[in-house]
């Protein structure tokens, strides 16, 4: 069994690193800054953290204002009060403001388990993928975490980091290095192509481990950085194994799916089979049960990866 | 040169009043040329516009990234016409370039857009102006750095809850480098305010929120200079400074006329307007 680890306490820990190196460094909590571990940076740093209460649209524009002053504002809250809540604020006040915002959300999707479905984050990717000029990532580790906290500091301009409340496994490979708008095949493979994301990159692994028993070679990549995507990456594999599987703990519609169907359509229609969140909330339970519930499960991306399979094999398998 | 060096000189009231004419010339020509925008919003906040530009904010038209700067944040962003005007008129771009306000491929947007010379900050959808300039404030204070922050709101603008999340937020942190002006001209989009959602009292809201309030005759350049002044003393306190204002003011048919909230005059209109405003 993989260590695990949660993805915002690696954060937590990265920032209060960033906050040693660089002075400009300034954290926005909404009143949840426990749960995403930014009290660690507070601690600190008190001078340079700010806490705006529960009121998320004041936040962002905060967060604005100081990218303005050239401080690099890491405001932080849950997925559905980082993104959904604020909306219009980040839409306007950072991304048509083009301001250096790092909004890094924790609690994201159904594994935020008994809280329910208010507290459930499946939406967040499809709003914030929509703005133009956003970076979003999904880490897939505590350790792809620890890079991106320093890869998204580093570069200019707004962004998105989605991050979970529970403990998950480690899955990057040792000498990972993340790199923003780079998708890296973690496991070879020619048959089809799982491009997985966050927590089901873990899933993504072990559904090719079960495949490869029935001789079919899964290539999974980890698509870390939803936007920009990285296409060439995507085509590659797409062109190599004729077939793809897209996994992702998001709604189906505007996710990761969407996204890479985009690509494919327009430039290599290969069979495509979403592993999704499909057009339902959910109920409260312990996040392995709504995994379960909703299909998001290794066994699941296996059967995913064995129909694109057969597909690209049938004569009219394409539709 | 030092900080506060590069502040343009400060006009007198008597110097500024010719100046009212011209930036309302602009607002109206501005809005018939473009078909479209926002003259009455605009016409009640020139005295406010002018006193800060050409008497209060230290800035460099020449150097509009200045970092010793005040900052100036038109939170009602659908009244650039006149801010571009006085922008204009304080030297950030050639006057003839209002006349491109709202065309394709001019950098005078419809509502605020930063990347206009100038211009601090996006806005257009009410309420957003005030955090904004909260978190500029903070890093100002952060910085050390003894510029101010000015943030000017529609009264119908406070309709909107994000207002009051950040008029909490600066009293919460304690800030005494950011001013608020509220252009209280008593009109929003489709009627007026207390028709619309009754903001009174006020004063004694924002008050409760921790500011310091102030009520000045907001077409009086000298109370405007008076009162703005004050404020941007460095006193522990923020300042909210009601401005009692006309919508459409110094043009008859536009004052107090709700039509004229998004609607430019046409050319019959923009030759009355202009004849009155002399």
């Amino acid at each position: 069994m993989a260590t695990k680890v949660a993805t915002r306490q690696a954060y937590g820990e990265a920032l209060v690193e960033l906050g040693r190196s660089n002075p400009d460094i300034v954290v926005i909590g909404g009143d949840l800054n426990k749960s995403t571990m930014t009290t660690l940076f507070a601690k600190e740093f008190p001078d340079r953290f700010f806490d705006c209460g529960a009121a998320e649209q004041n936040m962002m524009g905060i967060a604005s204002g100081l990218a303005a002053a050239g401080k690099i504002p890491f405001v932080s809250t849950f997925a559905v009060f980082g993104s959904g809540r604020p909306f219009d604020q980040i839409r306007i006040s950072i991304a048509q403001a083009r301001a250096n915002v790092k909004i890094v959300v924790t609690h994201a999707g159904i594994i935020t388990g008994p809280d329910g479905m208010s507290a459930h984050g499946i939406e967040d990717l499809a709003l914030m993928c929509s703005l133009v000029g956003f970076t979003v990532v999904v880490p897939a580790d505590a350790e792809e975490t620890t890079q991106a906290v320093r890869a998204l500091a580093e570069m200019k301009g707004p962004c998105y980091l989605r991050l979970n409340r529970p403990a998950t496994p480690l899955v990057c490979p040792e000498g990972y290095r993340f790199q923003i708008g780079k998708a890296e095949v973690f496991r070879p493979g020619t048959d089809v192509t799982i491009l997985a994301t966050g927590i089901m990159v873990g899933m993504a692994l072990e559904a090719a481990e079960s495949l490869a028993r029935e001789s079919i070679g899964a290539r999974v990549v980890n698509v870390s950085t939803l936007k920009p995507l990285d296409r060439e990456t995507v085509l590659q594999c797409a062109r190599d194994t004729g077939a793809v599987v897209t996994a992702e703990e998001h709604l189906k519609h505007g996710g990761l799916g969407s996204i890479v169907a985009e690509v494919l359509g327009e430039h290599c229609p290969v069979p495509l089979s979403m592993v999704a969140i499909d057009e339902v909330y959910s109920p409260s339970g312990e996040a392995e049960q709504l995994l379960k519930l909703r299909g998001l499960t290794p066994e699941r991306i296996a059967q995913a990866a064995k129909s694109v399979v057969r597909r690209k094999a049938s004569p009219n398998g394409r539709c | 040169m030092k900080n506060g060096q590069r502040a343009r000189a400060k006009l007198s009231v008597e110097d500024m009043s010719g100046l009212t004419r011209a930036i309302r010339r602009h607002i109206v020509e501005m809005t018939a040329a473009a078909g479209s925008g926002h003259p009455g919003g605009s016409l009640s906040a020139v005295e406010i516009l002018t006193a800060l530009y050409f008497n209060v904010l230290k800035h460099d038209p020449d150097n509009p990234e200045w970092s010793g700067r005040d900052r100036f944040i038109l939170s009602k962003g659908h009244c650039t016409p006149v801010l571009y005007s006085t922008l204009a008129e304080a030297g950030y771009f050639p006057v003839e370039e209002l006349a491109t306000f709202r065309k394709v491929d001019s950098r005078l947007h419809g509502h605020c857009h930063n990347s206009t010379p100038g211009v601090e900050h996006c806005s257009g959808s009410l309420g957003q102006g005030l955090s904004v300039g909260v978190g500029m404030a903070l890093g100002g204070r952060l910085d050390g750095s003894e510029h101010n922050v000015y943030v000017l709101v529609g009264d119908g603008e406070c309709d909107e809850g994000q207002i009051w999340e950040a008029a909490m937020a600066a009293s919460h942190f304690g800030l005494d480098n950011i001013t608020v002006v509220v252009d209280r001209n008593g009109i929003q989009n489709d009627r007026w305010t207390h028709e619309a959602m009754n903001l009174e009292p006020l004063p004694d809201k924002w008050r409760a929120f921790g500011w310091e309030v102030h009520e000045a005759d907001g077409h009086d350049l000298g109370q405007m200079v008076e009162v703005l002044g004050n404020a941007s003393e460095r006193d522990g306190k923020r300042h909210t400074i009601i401005a009692r204002t006309v919508k459409g003011k110094g043009i008859s048919f536009m004052e107090n006329n709700p039509d004229f909230h998004g609607k430019a005059p046409n050319a019959d209109e923009l030759k009355a307007a202009l004849a009155e405003i002399g």
